[in-house]
């Protein structure tokens, strides 16, 4: 066609011109790592799961949650959940209730019975775990979905080692623990209870075990050497703990003194108020901040009517009294002695000062390493022996339920490509969604909910539980908090706010894909993606 | 749950996530906005020649498209000259996906009100928009405009408020703000850049015609927008909505700022958002986050005079003294934000 003066193309739209021409810097969609996955040492895809969530999807996002974690229900009671102290909501108003939403989860996959869908293919290898507490029993359930055949072998009469004989009920329902325990037997696990492994290479060899897992835990009570008269009674806290299992109650009395200031200490000291004591009184040497407790947990004890004795330590113990003596911190946050004495009326002392491992088990494996009484592992969990794994408690690292699944997760994929004779490279991680990545602007005002809890009266004299569960519209409010940081939530900024119409919504579910013939690279999308998963990147010219 | 949390969730109109954004997959599709529909119009099409990140080819897109929904496709555009007009339609091609017609700078109202008259004639329905720049509105094509305000004409008159002549190179026209650097009001001299006490606020002199409906919105806040031109289309006589559309080269900002300074124009008081009845203003818009009109200033080379050398020029706290009065006469704080 023949053109006029200066006309260059024929009548038409606009769509002849590709624009994309002008652009010097690309947006592309991209995932970031949330910053709650980032802190979960169970290595949950927390954003992920609560996706399903927030559009009241609760199996798909039991099913989500269960690929990483096997114990919701107790998950979203006894952890720590470091993912709501990274969580970038906290930035806005607070952080989502990621733990309560958990227990929500696993209340419900209880209630509704469902069940984990086992391998349809056997590996025909065999793998011994020993010790059924929260990191044997994760990585027996990881080695069971990946086709292994596991004995689980536990020296005590039931499951889920300190989460049974150390939480105590009112914090942990066993109904809940047994329920969850019960379903990764379910998957053909086999546990072995009563049944303590002395001499781990005979075990193995009679067996005919491929790789073993071990996670015996931490059990030994540490003592102190504080001088005591006759007729005192000094106990440890974890055998106090364990025996609250036991037909037998233990008989602390009625003024009660524990020693230490870990979880441990708060836990007896709650339990001794329940058993009718009519003083439970900790004794700290350091001060509150310095406390390995969390302050919840402080909180709540102080609530129940325990009382607290800082910057003191224990130096006599007498029948019917103990002697303190009062500390002071000096520069370096050390607490020194002041020479000055107080006396405690007590009828029981309980240690609880930490706890060492029982290492018995492993006397004669050949290239195993220890420090400071733990089982050192390389970064694949691997002990210095060859296909011998271990972890949890007895591996050096933080001591929770939360770290313990965690290493049972990474051993079982660790031995699953030891059993194949390959090794196991993890999938290299985003980088982190950081609240600098979102824009803000986009997200409602929405408060946390609370979780309620059991009226002070109820809680000194009965184990009930203390904290509760959310309902539905209060989890499924809590889920739709979450900012969905680094992940493309299908909000429709990007392909509303082009200007250029550069965008191309794919469908629900689907997401969007830039047209890269008209996008001009003016950054629109990535300054209005509410949750940082679009990145610009300098165009190659 | 107790009454309170219930209270607070009932407040949430499209829930936590979702509720300012342009979708949201949580919700039926009739609740979220024109621009979220994969079968939205793209009344402007791509390929257009507006600049990266052009405020105005947005705004157009998100009001003529609401428009073509609110009327079933039966739409005819009338635009004045200006950037919209030339970066959509440089002949042979065109970006507009709806009869379209350009006549003269200063009169689309007018060409508008024949169009109008034109359909009427002819028994159609077909309804009109006409659409122009703040130069062409309020400056040129103010007298036209007037008129058909006056005369009640069935056309909704839609401004697309960029605060200068854009498309000839950045001058002032009458809706240019204070302070602001244009080609005809250099950060020279002893007053450099726009002077205090001049221009003039069309959408309060529409208010003062008593015609049907006036309103004023952004690009910033694309429902709230959508909700007004919807409103529009369902009333007969005269309309006016006044857009702001940030205009990255005539403003001196980064393309990807775009709709963060007309959110921060609104949060700091500088751009009233309202609605008016026949001659009465029926509602405004609360900020939300309010901040400093520092903060929206400093983000723009037309401003960057107020801040040299690290100190504050004291016409910055005349500017502050404006959108306090603003937010005074229209009522900006206030606790139904979410509304
Ligand atoms: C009182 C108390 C409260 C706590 N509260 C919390 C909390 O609220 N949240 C939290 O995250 N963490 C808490 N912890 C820490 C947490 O319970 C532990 O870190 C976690 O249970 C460690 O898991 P594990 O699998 O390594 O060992 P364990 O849970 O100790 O389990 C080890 C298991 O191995 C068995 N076993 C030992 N030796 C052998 C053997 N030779 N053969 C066979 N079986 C053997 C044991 O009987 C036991 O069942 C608490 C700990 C205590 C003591
Ligand atoms: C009568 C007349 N005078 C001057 C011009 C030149 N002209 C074209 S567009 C324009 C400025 C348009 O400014 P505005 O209406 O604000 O639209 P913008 O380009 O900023 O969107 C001018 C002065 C013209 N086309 N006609
Ligand atoms: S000059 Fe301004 S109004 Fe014109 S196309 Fe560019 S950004 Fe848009
Ligand atoms: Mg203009």
């Amino acid at each position: 066609m023949e053109h006029d003066f200066a006309i260059t193309l024929d009548v038409g739209t606009s769509l002849a011109n590709h624009t994309g021409t002008w652009r010097t810097f690309r947006p592309d969609y991209v995932h970031r790592l949330p910053p709650c996955n980032a802190a979960c040492p169970a290595g949950e895809d927390i954003q992920g799961w609560l996706s399903f969530a927030e559009a009241g999807e609760y199996e798909a996002a039991w099913r989500a949650l269960t690929k990483n974690n096997p114990l919701p229900a107790v998950m979203g009671r006894v952890c720590y959940h470091p993912c709501e102290t990274a969580c970038n909501r906290s930035q806005i108003d607070a952080a989502v209730g990621v733990n309560a939403v958990e227990r929500f989860l696993g209340d419900m996959a209880i209630a509704k019975g469902w069940a984990f869908a086992p391998p349809t293919q056997k590996s025909g290898k065999k793998v011994l775990v020993v010790g059924a507490g929260p990191a044997g029993l994760s990585a027996a359930y990881h080695l069971a979905m990946l086709g292994h055949e596991v004995t689980l072998r536990e020296a005590g009469p039931a499951p889920g080692g300190m989460m049974r004989f150390g939480i105590p009920k009112y914090r942990l329902p066993r109904d809940v623990l047994d329920a969850e325990v019960a379903r990764i037997a379910d998957l053909g696990v086999r546990i072995e209870y009563n049944s303590k492994v002395s001499d781990l290479q005979a075990t193995i060899k009679e067996g005919g075990f491929d790789a073993a897992f071990l996670a015996v835990g931490a059990h030994i009570a540490k003592r102190a050497y504080i001088p005591a008269g006759e007729a005192t009674k000094i106990l440890d806290a974890v055998q106090v703990l364990a025996s609250m299992e036991g037909a037998e109650k233990p008989l602390l009395g009625r003024r009660v003194v524990v020693y230490g200031g870990g979880n441990t200490a708060l836990d007896v000291a709650r339990t001794a108020k329940r058993l009718g004591a009519e003083e439970a009184i900790i004794v700290y040497r350091r001060t509150r901040e310095k406390m390995p407790a969390h302050d919840f947990e402080l909180e709540e004890a102080l609530e129940e009517g325990v009382m607290m004795k800082w910057l003191s330590t224990i130096k006599h113990v007498d029948a019917g009294a103990i002697t303190v003596e009062k500390m002071k911190l000096d520069e370096a946050g050390f607490p020194q002695p002041t020479g000055e004495f107080e006396t405690l009326e007590a009828d029981s002392v309980v240690l609880a000062l930490g706890q060492d491992v029982d290492l018995s088990l492993l006397d004669g494996v050949p290239g195993l390493e220890f420090s400071d009484g733990l089982v050192k592992v390389g970064p694949d969990m691997m002990t210095g022996a060859k296909g011998i794994f271990a972890g949890g408690d007895m591996a050096p690292s933080e001591r929770t339920v939360t770290v313990a699944v965690g290493h049972g997760k990474k051993a079982a994929r660790h031995i699953d490509a030891f059993l194949r004779g390959e090794t196991y490279a993890p999938p290299p991680k985003h980088e982190l969604a950081s609240f600098e990545n979102l824009n803000p602007w986009y997200y409602g005002e929405a408060p946390q909910t609370l979780r309620p809890t059991l009226e002070i009266a109820r809680r000194s004299s009965t184990f009930e539980e203390v904290v509760k569960g959310l309902d539905e519209s209060n989890a499924l409010y809590e889920a739709r908090r979450c900012l969905s940081c680094g992940n493309c939530f299908e909000c429709d900024n990007c392909y509303g706010v082009c200007p250029d119409n550069a965008v191309i919504k794919l469908g629900a579910g689907k997401g969007f894909k830039f047209n890269y013939d008209f996008c001009k690279g003016c950054g629109v999308c990535e300054a209005e993606c509410p949750c940082g998963a679009i990145a610009m990147a300098p165009e190659e010219i | 749950m107790d009454d309170s949390t219930l209270t607070q969730q009932q407040k949430l109109k499209y829930y936590q996530k979702g509720t300012f954004t342009v979708g949201n997959r949580l919700v039926a599709d009739e609740e979220r906005s024109v621009q979220a529909s994969a079968e939205r119009s793209n009344a402007l099409t791509s390929g257009h020649r507006a600049c990266q990140g052009c405020g105005e080819a947005l705004g157009a897109r998100y009001a003529i498209d609401a428009a073509m929904r609110a009327t079933g496709n039966d739409l005819i555009a009338v635009n004045a000259t200006g950037c919209l007009e030339v970066f959509t339609t440089p002949y042979p091609e065109t970006s507009w996906q709806l009869p379209w017609l350009h006549s003269l700078f200063g009169n689309a109202a007018a060409v508008a009100t024949g169009v109008a008259a034109a359909m009427r004639v002819k028994g159609k329905k077909t309804r009109v928009v006409a659409q122009g720049g703040d130069g062409g509105t309020t400056d040129i094509g103010f007298q036209c405009l007037s008129g058909m305000f006056e005369r009640n004409d069935d056309v909704l008159y839609i401004c697309y408020d960029n605060e200068g002549y854009m498309n000839t190179g950045v001058q002032r026209s009458s809706a240019t703000p204070p302070a602001a650097r244009t080609a005809t009001t250099p950060a020279l001299g002893p007053e450099p850049g726009n002077v205090f006490g001049t221009g003039k606020f069309v959408p309060k002199i529409a208010v003062a015609h008593g015609i049907p409906y006036v309103a004023t919105a952004t690009v910033a806040d694309l429902r709230d927008l959508e909700a007004k031109v919807i409103k529009a289309m369902g009333i007969t006589g005269a309309r006016y909505i006044q857009i702001n559309v940030p205009c990255p080269l005539g403003w001196g900002a980064p393309s990807y700022d775009t709709i963060k300074l007309a959110r921060l124009a609104v949060e700091c008081g500088l751009y009233p958002i309202f609605e008016a009845e026949h001659g009465r203003i029926t509602q405004s818009r609360k900020i939300r986050r309010q901040v400093p009109v520092r903060d929206y200033l400093i983000l723009q080379k037309r401003y960057a005079h107020l801040f040299r050398n690290g100190v504050d020029d004291p016409r910055v706290q005349r500017l502050q003294a404006i959108c306090d009065a603003h937010i005074e006469e229209y009522g900006l704080l206030g606790d139904d934000a979410e509304a």
